[in-house]
């Protein structure tokens, strides 16, 4: 803790002392809790940034406290790369106050307070432009502040027009050669794989200037949290990012068992790291296979589709579902895999790496790839930092950013693996990362398949974990077990935790604040497409319409992450 | 070999004019897949190598809602999302017809929250249901499939509609007669 004591130090002779008003330790022994008013975030921020070397600004949770004085309370996770240090900002406040918008110190930080403002109704002051985000225009209130039913349906009867403002031009200009035209892709576009907006402006084909519209696929995740209990919410992980659903399952597993104080047993670990590690390379599969689709390479998507169809096959027989799987519980896993399992395992790892060399042979090589991929979307490293990227996108600028290294959990360090990085920042580092990143994953699914020691997949705790079913049928004691673990839930202890882990896009982090009771007071979902996302606008501009569909895929947005 | 006659060549069946036109509809569906979440990833498998949609007529997936007569909802239904959907159902010439892909768009499925559309009933007329969150390929086939065979029956809303507005047609003493319907 001693980091944390001189940063406090630090900040109160650089800030004054009346700026931190409260500091904790929190679970996390890398991490400090810091309090402070509303009107000292900016500073606060600039000092972290400049000074601390806190270059992430990872994300702005809001929480609601209606008995409170001071009922809104807005959360800030910053974090420090080269020492891995993290801490996290809460400042209460009262309804109607103003805190300060940190959108100039941080660029990440614009749609995570337009989120804040949608959700929760916080004001901040000084923000570009404090519109909703993911409810339609037409919506009135805040949906999740507590006395927000969760039924509340409003209904929506047309799309939110928008013009971009016009530019200054000089009447004497030919009409011709300055005249532009405006677009409007999606949010039923084949290239949006989905549910985004964008409008363009257009100078012949190069965009001038770009809008993105997002929330058509906010469909309530973190209000359904607040109404269900912390194994009911599994399901509704798995729907977050749904390529690779057992990365969300096991990502909120662990927040919860952070919470819990429990470690769940190793051969658990082990199959969590198998089935991620799986989704992590099928996840990039269906990344690459549409964006090459949209490219106009439609073999390479049968070729990655094959793969993802045996990995289905193999999630279906463990699991009983192809995609979204629900296998992991807080305290383990459900169901166990056997021999005939693994090897069935070990042979789709061999065809998927023959397919990741077919794939790479078809599009590394390959002149129109590369001209469309080469220098096209290209973001810097200090703009990705900025921005709030991870995961792919981040270690194709440069940035060796990974939790599965920095932080491991689940015995990575015990993995022979490597972290692959780009230099160059454009489409084709962040395509050619993906499929580097596949084969380090199918290396660590071997090594977990060698190394799975036998025993039980569960904590064996009967508050947390279920009991076997033939003991349900048979014992009073089970069955009384089983019966108050359905009616209460799994109850935490009371406080918060901010936990993270390394998914298919990035750091998915997730923000819990338990009120010791088996329903989650409030959680925040840190979805690592959403800061991504966010640098669209800026990214495709200057660039050809055709280039910013090649710079959707490869940022590889799903929607259900985005919006959630 | 004794020349035939062209009668003799062709196989001859006979039909009524109208179950004709059904059958070709019916194997001839163009689908506009409307994926919104992780129904369109799963509705990618359908049409994919694996499963290929294209056995039973159904693979020629347009984007644009001018060239398609299937409009496939996979996927949730937001309050944002429902006047697009209008909007793109609305633009489908006729006669067409609406495969509600799982759960979310069925009845909003465990989405029972205040920006999530109950059932896409509520904004364009559904003819097939397909169950499952998400439904497995196979049983987006079976939907197909059982789609086609109302059609082929002409048991479907928007076939009905168009008999009706002929029969009114002819009701109301207008002589001129159209073999197809």
């Amino acid at each position: 803790m001693e980091y944390q004591f001189q940063l406090v130090t630090q900040l109160k002779e650089a800030l004054g002392d009346g700026v931190i008003q409260h500091h904790e330790k929190t679970q996390n022994p890398n991490e400090i809790c810091l309090t402070v008013k509303p009107t000292d975030i900016r500073k606060l921020a600039e000092f972290l940034k400049q000074s601390k070397n806190f270059k992430f600004m990872m994300d702005i949770a809001s929480v609601h406290y209606p008995e409170r004085e001071k009922s809104l309370e807005a959360v800030y996770q910053f974090f420090n790369l080269d020492q891995n240090k993290r801490v996290r900002v809460k400042i209460p406040h009262r309804e109607g106050e103003k805190i300060q918008s940190i959108t100039p110190v941080y660029r990440a930080a614009n749609w995570f307070e337009r989120e804040a403002f949608d959700m929760m109704g916080i004001q901040f002051e000084g923000h570009p432009n404090l519109t909703r985000i993911l409810c339609h225009h037409q919506f009135k209130g805040h949906a999740l502040r507590k006395d927000y039913p969760a039924r509340g349906n409003q209904v929506c009867n047309t799309p939110e027009p928008f013009t971009f403002p016009p530019l200054a031009m000089d009447p004497e200009d030919d009409i011709v050669t300055t005249q532009r035209m405006t677009i409007n892709l999606g949010p039923s576009h084949p290239a949006t794989h989905g549910t985004f907006r964008w409008f363009c402006e257009l100078e012949g084909e190069t965009i001038t200037r770009a809008k993105t519209e997002i929330g058509y696929l906010h469909r309530c995740f973190e209000k359904m949290c607040e109404t269900h209990k912390y194994n009911q919410i599994i399901p509704y992980t798995d729907r977050l990012n749904y390529c690779s659903a057992p990365m969300n399952n096991s990502g909120f597993c662990r927040a919860v068992e952070q919470l819990l104080g429990i470690e769940v047993p190793e051969r658990a670990q082990y199959i969590r790291v198998i089935l991620n590690e799986l989704s992590r390379v099928i996840d990039h599969f269906v990344c690459i296979g549409t964006t090459a689709v949209d490219m106009g390479a439609l073999s390479t998507f049968w070729y990655c589709f094959k793969q993802r169809e045996n990995v289905y096959t193999l999630f279906e027989k463990l699991c009983g579902n192809r995609m979204l799987t629900s296998i992991t519980r807080v305290g383990g896993v459900f169901g166990d895999l056997d021999d005939n399992w693994k090897r069935e395992c070990l042979a789709v790892v061999k065809g998927i790496r023959e397919t990741v060399d077919e794939v790479d042979g078809l599009l590394s090589n390959n002149k129109i790839w590369l001209n469309r991929m080469r220098d096209t979307g290209v973001v810097s490293a200090e703009a990705a930092i900025d921005y709030g990227y991870t995961g792919p996108c981040l270690r194709a600028s440069g940035v060796a950013y990974d939790i599965r290294k920095l932080e491991p959990y689940w015995f990575y360090d015990t993995f022979d693996f490597e972290v692959p990085t780009q230099k160059e920042g454009d489409n084709f580092a962040r395509y050619k990362q993906r499929i580097d990143e596949q084969r380090q994953s199918l290396r660590i699914v071997e090594q977990a398949l060698a190394k799975i020691p036998n025993g039980p997949t569960q904590v064996n705790d009967p508050l947390i974990v279920l009991p076997p079913k033939h003991e349900v049928y048979s014992n009073i004691e089970a069955l009384m077990n089983h019966f108050m673990l359905i009616i209460n839930g799994v109850k935490p202890p009371k406080g918060d935790i901010y936990s993270y882990t390394e998914a298919a896009n990035g750091e998915l982090g997730f923000y819990i604040v338990s009120d010791g009771t088996g329903y989650p007071y409030r959680v925040k979902v840190r979805a690592p497409c959403f800061p991504i996302y966010s640098s669209f606008e800026e990214v495709v501009q200057g660039g050809l319409i055709a280039d910013a569909v090649a710079t959707l895929g490869q940022m590889n947005v799903i929607a259900g992450e985005l919006d959630r | 070999m004794k020349a035939l006659s062209p009668l003799e060549e062709i196989p001859i069946f006979t039909t009524q004019i109208k179950a004709f036109i059904n059958w070709t509809r019916k194997n001839a569906l163009w689908p506009l897949p409307f994926g919104t979440a992780c129904c369109g990833i799963e509705y990618m498998a359908v049409v994919g190598a694996h499963y290929d949609v294209s056995r039973f007529g159904a693979e020629v997936v347009r984007f644009s809602p001018r060239q398609s007569d299937l409009l496939i909802v996979a996927g949730t239904i937001t309050e944002k999302m429902a006047p697009v959907l209008r909007n793109i159902y609305e633009q489908m010439p006729e006669p067409k017809w609406v495969l509600s892909m799982g759960v979310c768009a069925s009845s909003g499925g465990f989405y029972r929250a205040y920006h999530t559309v109950q059932g896409i009933e509520s904004i364009v007329p559904v003819d097939i249901y397909v169950p499952g969150c998400p439904p497995t390929p196979e049983a987006v086939i079976q939907g197909i499939i059982r789609l086609q065979e109302k059609i082929q029956r002409g048991d479907t809303p928007q076939q009905r509609l168009l008999a009706k507005k002929k029969a009114a047609e002819l009701t109301a003493g207008d002589q001129v007669k159209d073999p197809i319907e």
